[in-house]
């Protein structure tokens, strides 16, 4: 069975339909499930994000979140000292992720398998202690707090329903550009060298420069996310983009299925909705929860969620 | 006008002289077998011409430049080309990606972020699924073929880079007679300007496909000539089935 | 002695006690890394465990019987706890060393959430068994005698695990599984028992050195954070499968985190993570890595 991305006219169907689906919830879900879903959409972006690195380049990273973070904190930042505007702060959120992504990518891509994984998550850890130590730009311990809304235009994104409106279309048009990367001849290349990094070098592929540049681009879109949490919640803490965030972000993608950016998305729900909403029933003990779960994915479905339900799927 | 070409090419493990002194020329063309008992050397010579092993002293020469101290990636984009005793593909994919992956990088363009489908690249796959005689088997997974099969697709992996000199390990291995008779057209078939170095155990292969052979013991090369003076040599007959003394196997022969 | 090293012998010293605290944390995942290729992420919560048993059965001021009845325990609980980790490993063995990291992530997860649950959330503090709960004289400064000990005692082990690895049978396995794992599954040691033993005793070390270090670090949630990362650049500096090179590692990382804090402040991390980059990228193997044959 081929894992090329099926962008045949049924999934897209479906896609329309769930895209219609999301685009009306304001309309009838009241406030807390819509700030929920909100949140849903920015964490799925993120997995969305670390799927191309893990899934379609086979780097397994244990350090996304410092992207996340930084995207989230260069967002804030222009947001109180510079301009408002909801776009500006996008772009520069996806900038600093890029950004960030170069300079511990340019490192970390060196490394193959597992030993990729303690790098990415020793530079994480790095991350977050900046995020601590330097005071006057991030706030500190203490956070990135008191950041205004932004605005489109003359419309200012203030109400749970424009935030989350803004949160779908930019989670939408980054799913679309991720999607068609994942389908495009450099898509494929990541794939070989996911599967076969030896086989690619001797070929003549350098394989280095692609690792770097799915690594960077990985990067721009969690800083995309990052940007989109601090519109959302208008507060950056050092923990969003912390070890925590990044060991979410890869249940996501692990629960979902690598390789399937539905997959990523569905897991980021399945986290979400487990750990913090689920969590309030289960007397705060979500994350053992999802622990528990994320173990049985490991053991039972080795192609995640949408590897089980591909099967049923291609009928 | 030689294409590739070996002077004094040398490998040490610790103590192990992998590869002693070896010295080869491959002109345009050839079809230049590599024999030898097991554990003579032929996979690391190998490995230090494709460029995956340093050698520790020696030269390496691709159309009269030193590519010695060049990496794998760079003599494969100067064509260089391999395929790999034990089938080194892209298991997640189907056959024909396989070859597209390898096509994509020399006649198309594999940074692309778009979909996108190059005809050049197309044809090519097209083209090499039909030369290796697996057309109708593109949209196989790669887990589904067999292992002949798998061999073939190795081959047009390998070729789909258009390389100028192939270096093929052991193509045959584990093939059945009608697989290997096929396989033996394919690369009977095999463009006239490509230079092919192959490792091979069956001898028929060997003395129906090469005009040279270079037969290697220990390490170092026992002979080099036309099969036919292959065939007759005491020597190389020795080194295959043995002489009185087990020990002359393993030690290495003494000055005369 | 020396201006300079009169004035930072303190720290200098804590930089010993704290490097062979960390060199009996860490020998365990070097040599389950290097003998079986996986990565227990569980590592630092077996850590966070020794603290908390400490806490638990030796309470915030031990005595002697307290701390090492606190001792046995967790050297019970981390043996076992590491030899089960190492069966359901072993069930992953066929798919890949990354299933098998991520198996001992959600553990990891898991096993805080419980400890988490039982102990709360607060720090809490030990203090060194009574005893041990004073100052000596050292070259002119005082200087805890509990870190002393700990310097002592960090020795002792060193000593036993070079002497396992290098003169036992079991030693001589885990070297050749270091070198070449299929070459010892088929000469036909049970594979399977000698990795649980191996992990098992890794674990083991991880959760005494948590008692060890509970009247330094104290026990609270995220501390099996830190101690992971620090365990991972020293047995990344120092090379996997290398009980040599995990001391190393542990006495340079040990510094880095006292001197270097000393001397640095916040700047200590960047070294600590500046050297694992430069160690990587230089010498990908870590600094003393023993030379093997095929590992995939």
């Amino acid at each position: 069975m081929s894992s090329t991305p099926a962008l045949n006219r049924r999934s897209l169907a479906w896609a329309a339909i769930l895209l219609a689906t999301l685009a009306v919830a304001p309309l009838w879900l009241p406030s807390y499930p819509l700030v929920t879903l909100t949140r849903i959409l920015v964490f799925a972006l993120l997995a969305v994000s670390l799927d191309v690195l893990v899934g379609y380049t086979g780097l397994p990273s244990l350090g996304h979140g410092a992207y996340f973070g930084a995207g989230a904190y260069a967002a804030g930042w222009v947001a109180i000292h510079m301009t408002q505007s909801a776009t500006l702060t996008l772009l520069v959120a996806s900038a600093s992720g890029a950004a960030a992504a170069a300079i511990a990518g340019s490192v970390a891509v060196r490394a193959q398998g597992v030993f990729f994984l303690m790098l990415t998550l020793a530079l994480g850890e790095m991350a977050h202690q900046l995020a601590e130590s330097w005071q006057e730009v991030t706030g500190g311990s203490n956070g990135l707090y008191g950041i205004p809304a932004v605005h489109l235009g003359t419309i200012v994104l203030l109400s749970a329903r424009a935030v989350y409106w803004w949160v779908l279309s930019t989670f939408v048009s980054g799913v679309a550009v991720l999607g068609c990367v994942a389908a495009s001849p450099f898509g494929e290349t990541l794939r070989g060298i996911r599967d076969n990094e030896g086989r690619m070098r001797a070929l003549g592929y350098r394989v280095y420069h692609y690792k770097l540049a799915a690594f960077i681009l990985s990067g721009a879109f969690a800083g995309m996310a990052g940007g989109l949490l601090a519109t959302h919640q208008r507060l950056v803490t050092p923990a969003d983009g912390g070890l925590g965030t990044s060991t979410l972000a890869l249940f996501a993608v692990i629960i979902g299925g690598e390789a399937s950016l539905s997959g990523a998305c569905l897991g980021a729900a399945l986290v979400v909705l487990i750990r913090d909403s689920l969590g309030a029933s289960l007397g705060g003990r979500g994350p053992l929860v999802l622990g528990v779960v994320f173990v049985a994915v490991v053991y039972l479905l080795p192609s995640g969620l949408a590897g089980a339900l591909r099967p049923a799927w291609r009928r | 006008m030689t294409t590739l070409s070996c002077v004094g090419l040398c490998r040490q493990f610790g103590a192990l002289r992998a590869v002693d002194g070896v010295d080869l020329v491959l002109p345009e063309g050839s079809r230049h077998a590599l024999i030898g008992p097991n554990g003579a050397g032929k996979s690391t010579l190998f490995r230090l011409l494709a460029g995956g092993l340093r050698p520790s002293a020696g030269r390496i020469f691709l159309d009269g430049g030193d590519i010695t101290h060049l990496a794998e990636t760079r003599r494969a984009q100067l064509g260089i080309g391999q395929t790999f005793q034990h089938s080194s593909l892209f298991l997640s994919m189907a056959a024909s990606e396989n070859i597209r992956l390898a096509a994509q990088r020399s006649l198309g363009r594999p940074w692309w972020p778009l979909p996108c489908s190059f005809p050049t690249v197309r044809e090519r796959v097209e083209q090499l699924l039909g030369a290796v005689g697996l057309s109708g088997r593109g949209e196989a997974p790669v887990a589904s073929l067999s292992h002949g099969e798998r061999r073939q697709l190795e081959v047009a992996v390998a070729l789909a880079t258009r390389p100028r000199v192939l270096l093929l390990d052991e193509p045959a291995a584990g093939l059945s007679p009608a697989e290997t008779a096929r396989l033996s057209e394919l690369i009977a078939g095999l463009p006239r300007d490509v230079a092919l170095l192959f490792v091979e155990h069956d001898l028929d292969l060997v003395f129906r496909l090469a005009t040279q052979v270079t037969v290697m013991h220990l390490g170092a090369v026992l002979m080099q000539g036309t099969p036919e003076e292959v065939r007759v040599s005491p020597e190389v007959q020795a080194a295959y089935l043995g002489t009185g003394q087990r020990e002359d196997l393993f030690l290495p022969r003494e000055p005369e | 002695m020396p201006d300079w090293v009169n004035l930072h012998f303190v720290s200098l010293l804590n930089g010993l006690a704290i490097g062979f605290l960390l060199f009996i944390l860490a020998v365990g995942l070097s040599l389950v890394f290097g003998m079986m290729d996986v990565l227990n992420l569980a590592h630092g919560v077996l850590f966070l465990t020794g603290s908390y048993v400490a806490w638990f059965v030796a309470g915030p001021s031990p005595s002697w019987g307290g701390f090492l009845a606190a001792l046995t325990v967790a050297a019970l609980v981390g043996g076992a706890a590491g030899a089960l980790l190492s069966l359901a490993c072993d069930r992953l063995s066929r798919r890949t060393h990354l299933a098998q990291a991520l198996l001992t992530l959600g553990v990891a997860l898991i096993a805080a959430e419980v400890l988490s649950a039982l102990f709360g959330n607060d720090v809490h503090s030990v203090n060194p068994p009574e005893a041990l709960d004073r100052s000596v004289s050292v070259f002119g400064h005082a200087y805890p005698l509990y870190r002393l000990c700990l310097i002592a005692i960090g020795v002792v082990v060193a000593g036993a695990v070079h002497w396992i690895v290098e003169r036992t049978l079991l030693g001589a396995l885990v070297r050749a599984s270091v070198s070449d794992r299929q070459m010892v599954s088929a000469v036909g040691f049970d594979d399977r028992r000698v990795k649980a033993l191996v992990f098992g005793l890794g674990a083991l070390l991880a959760s005494v050195a948590g008692v060890l270090g509970a009247p330094i670090y104290g026990a609270r949630p995220g501390l099996d954070v830190t101690v992971l990362i620090l365990a991972l650049v020293v047995v990344v500096i120092g090379g996997l499968g290398s009980v040599r090179g995990a001391l190393l590692g542990a006495l340079v990382i040990g510094q880095i985190e006292t001197l270097g804090r000393a001397l640095l402040a916040n700047f200590a991390s960047f070294l600590l993570f500046g050297a694992l980059a430069l160690v990587l990228i230089l010498r990908p193997r870590g600094l003393l890595a023993p030379a093997n044959g095929s590992r995939s």
